[in-house]
């Protein structure tokens, strides 16, 4: 006897990340994790069906007929007649990847979603790798669109290439200060700087908070990009503009999500392990990684931080040094 | 029928002289509640009729909730009225007002549809019209016995849980292994299957595919897929076994074709002869080899032939296989003529492009047609990457194509790629 349905599911309640192969559609990749939990829920024994009595007419001796007692179960208790325990799962999915780009996606089920929800409201930063290449550009940015255009690349190299990721990345940082909404002329803002938790605190367009380049050999380049409301398509726009600034043009072939907040890729699941006991191992898991872990301090940090702001400016009689939104 | 009980009604209302309701009766849906009543005012017996029809009481009270739950109106229910076995034997009066109603119809005209009219209409008018059983009238013990107190069923539900107590034919599929919860969820299927007499439709077509070979486990996924089955006439259903069996299918063949391809037994003779004609001559197979192939994948014979014909189009001139290819891919992987044409292409297309494979191999071992194309890109790359990816027979340490698609997970990275399947997943991991 295995435990019943209902306590498995409640061991599953909570977010996993699993690793999606590039090629797939995100919903694809749901729909599977989703299926293979319903079946391994509805593997789980069942509970025992209701019984009812039920008097049932007996021939017994000379050709009389009595009304016997018997407890018989109800039929429509009956696994053939009721259906699977579990019909549909609400499996909920984290930050997108799309079609042509892989790596970590988190979902949740049950529960589990409204911590995808402060997940999101917490504005994580996420880790991607981006291949790109040099010498022609594409209408989508990716290597299966329509070449719009051929240009040489031999005039660049990685001097110059770590240049403009330079100018890039301190585009993005002013960018952050505008929209991190912390009072810049405060201590609190000089430690956060300092440790680099800097975040925006409600929607704001892509930011990148970190870019450095892991490979460099011509045709071919790696980078790696730490960012904050970013998605995909922004990613091989990025590359693209990277090869227009070296007068040169460059298309992504490939986008591979490497952190997503708190979940790293060794926590991922691969697709043969998006099963039952698997998923809910790796739930297990992440439990203890979001109680520990990085994301519930940096949202404490965030609260008390404008907090102390707050109460350090008013006691100074300082005024409030508002930041241009726009 | 309905005609049958205007005529009827015309001519009642002749013979009464009432015109006027006789042009309400054929407006009227209702006809034939109307009728009754009046036929109860022609036949003083008929009264006594609906009396001694009454005493089995759930019996009639199940037909009724089945017609509200079927959401048809009652004249649609002709035969199972008909067809339920009276519990008690029937009385004298009964068979009198029968003999009455015989005279009636034999002034009238067709006797049969008048007699089945009685017959149906009885627990309509046990409803509406006559007086309920006296509290105080006694009743023997033997009759005590048999009367069940069951709960009311629903008149209108949405699944099939609500009367599979009450229901034989349910109970019995049941015992088979259908799946009712599945059934209840296509429309209109809840309702055949509760207008389903066991003993008189279900049993004979049971029994005839067992006939036919069909082994036990099979019936209850077979008439899960295809609950048809159960309503189609019993003699077409020979009909179309003998001309499988004249086209020389041995039973063992035909047994397994119809448990793997549920629908094939309700297509027509033409539409068989049709399909199979189409194979042997489009693919230009001899007769066995067609039969093989039909064995192999019987639902080729259901399905439309546009697909396949696509499909055959596509392997042809979009991939470029030469027409002994194609038979030869075809017989040893019929699945590939109903397969999806964008996942033949795509895989064809890595395959062919990306890894370098000619012709002449894929059609060697056309399984790779058959895979996932994920599976065979993450393979393709580990392999790659570990510089094993040696596709060519000629060369030394030569991967075959069925070796790299049909082996699991743990024999490939032993065997073929000898690695270890965590280096696998890692590997998986960068893609």
């Amino acid at each position: 006897m295995g435990r019943p349905a209902a306590r498995l599911y409640r061991a599953l309640e909570g977010l996993f990340a699993v690793y999606k192969p590039p090629g797939v559609h995100w919903k694809l990749v749901r729909d599977t994790v989703e299926t293979n939990l319903l079946r391994g829920l509805n593997g789980a024994p069942r509970p025992a069906p209701r019984s009812q009595v039920k008097f049932l007419p007996e021939p017994c001796r000379d050709n009389r007929v009595t009304l016997e007692a018997s407890v018989l179960p109800v039929l429509a208790d009956h696994p053939l007649v009721a259906g699977p325990q579990f019909q549909k799962l609400r499996v909920g999915v984290g930050h997108r990847l799309d079609v042509f780009s892989s790596g970590i996606l988190v979902l949740g089920v049950g529960q589990g979603n409204v911590r995808l929800t402060e997940m999101y409201n917490s504005h994580n930063t996420r880790d991607y790798t981006l291949e790109g290449e040099f010498g022609r550009a594409t209408d989508d940015f990716s290597c299966h669109g329509r070449v719009i255009e051929r240009t040489t690349y031999g005039h660049v190299t990685k001097d110059k290439l770590e240049s403009v990721l330079a100018m890039i990345q301190g585009v993005n940082q002013k960018a952050l200060l505008t929209y991190s909404n912390v009072d810049m002329r405060s201590q609190e803002a000089y430690e956060l700087a300092a440790k680099g938790s800097l975040r925006p605190q409600s929607k704001s367009p892509p930011i990148i908070t970190g870019l450095r380049c892991l490979k460099f050999a011509p045709p071919h380049f790696t980078l790696e990009v730490h960012c904050v409301n970013e998605t995909q398509k922004y990613l091989r726009r990025l590359v693209h503009e990277i090869g227009l600034e070296l007068r040169s043009s460059a298309v992504c072939t490939g986008v591979r999500r490497e952190r997503d907040g708190p979940f790293k890729l060794q926590h991922a699941l691969t697709r043969q392990h998006w099963t039952l006991p698997d998923i809910t191992q790796a739930v297990h898991c992440s439990w203890a990684t979001w109680t520990g872990g990085e994301v519930n301090t940096v949202q404490l940090k965030k609260k008390s931080s404008t907090f102390k702001t707050q109460t350090v400016l008013a006691r100074c009689g300082t005024k409030r040094w508002t930041l241009d939104m726009k | 029928m309905a005609l049958s009980s205007m005529q009827m009604c015309r001519k009642c209302s002749f013979l009464l002289g009432m015109r006027k309701l006789c042009v309400e009766l054929q407006r009227s849906s209702r006809v034939l509640c109307t009728v009754n009543r009046q036929r109860s005012t022609i036949f003083p017996h008929s009264a006594g009729v609906l009396r001694s029809l009454r005493t089995p009481p759930c019996a009639r009270e199940t037909q009724l909730r089945v017609c509200a739950f079927s959401d048809v109106h009652p004249t649609a229910l002709p035969g199972q009225v008909s067809r339920t076995p009276p519990i008690h034997p029937v009385d004298d009066q009964d068979s009198q007002a029968v003999d009455a109603s015989k005279q009636f119809c034999d002034s009238v005209g067709s006797p049969v549809d008048l007699l089945s009219l009685v017959e149906h209409r009885m627990p309509l008018e046990d409803m509406d019209g006559a007086p309920a059983l006296s509290p105080f009238e006694e009743i023997s013990e033997e009759e005590a016995i048999q009367i069940q107190a069951q709960p009311a069923m629903p008149p209108v539900s949405i699944s099939l849980k609500d009367y599979v107590e009450q229901s034989e034919t349910l109970q019995q599929l049941l015992l088979l292994g259908v799946d009712l919860w599945k059934l209840e969820q296509r429309p209109n299927v809840g309702s055949m299957l509760l207008r389903l007499d066991f003993q008189m439709d279900v049993k004979e077509r049971l029994l005839f595919l067992k006939d036919v070979g069909v082994e036990d486990s099979q019936l209850g996924s077979l008439i899960t897929r295809n609950p048809f089955i159960l309503t189609e006439g019993l003699e077409n259903l020979k009909a179309r076994v003998e001309y499988l069996k004249s086209k020389k299918f041995n039973q063992q063949a035909v047994a397994s074709m119809v448990s793997r391809a549920p629908y094939l037994l309700n297509f027509s003779i033409e539409r068989l002869d049709n399909r199979l004609s189409f194979y042997q001559q489009t693919l230009g197979l001899s007769a066995e080899k067609t039969r093989n192939l039909v064995i192999r994948l019987p639902r080729l014979l259901c399905g439309s032939l546009e697909p396949v014909k696509e499909n055959l189009k596509v392997c042809e001139l979009e991939l470029g296989f030469h027409t002994n290819e194609i038979q030869h891919i075809i017989t040893t992987i019929p699945k590939v003529l109903t397969a999806s044409k964008k996942k033949l292409t795509e895989i064809f297309d890595y395959v062919h492009n990306v890894m370098g494979i000619p012709h002449v191999l894929i059609a060697k071992s056309p399984q790779i047609l058959n895979s996932k194309l994920l599976r065979i890109k993450e393979r393709h790359l580990f392999l790659q990457y570990l510089g094993r990816a040696q596709y060519d027979p000629n060369q030394p340490n030569y991967v075959s194509l069925n070796r790299l698609v049909s082996l699991p997970d743990n024999v490939f990275c032993s065997d073929v790629a000898l690695a270890s399947l965590e280096d696998f997943e890692l590997f998986q991991k960068t893609l």
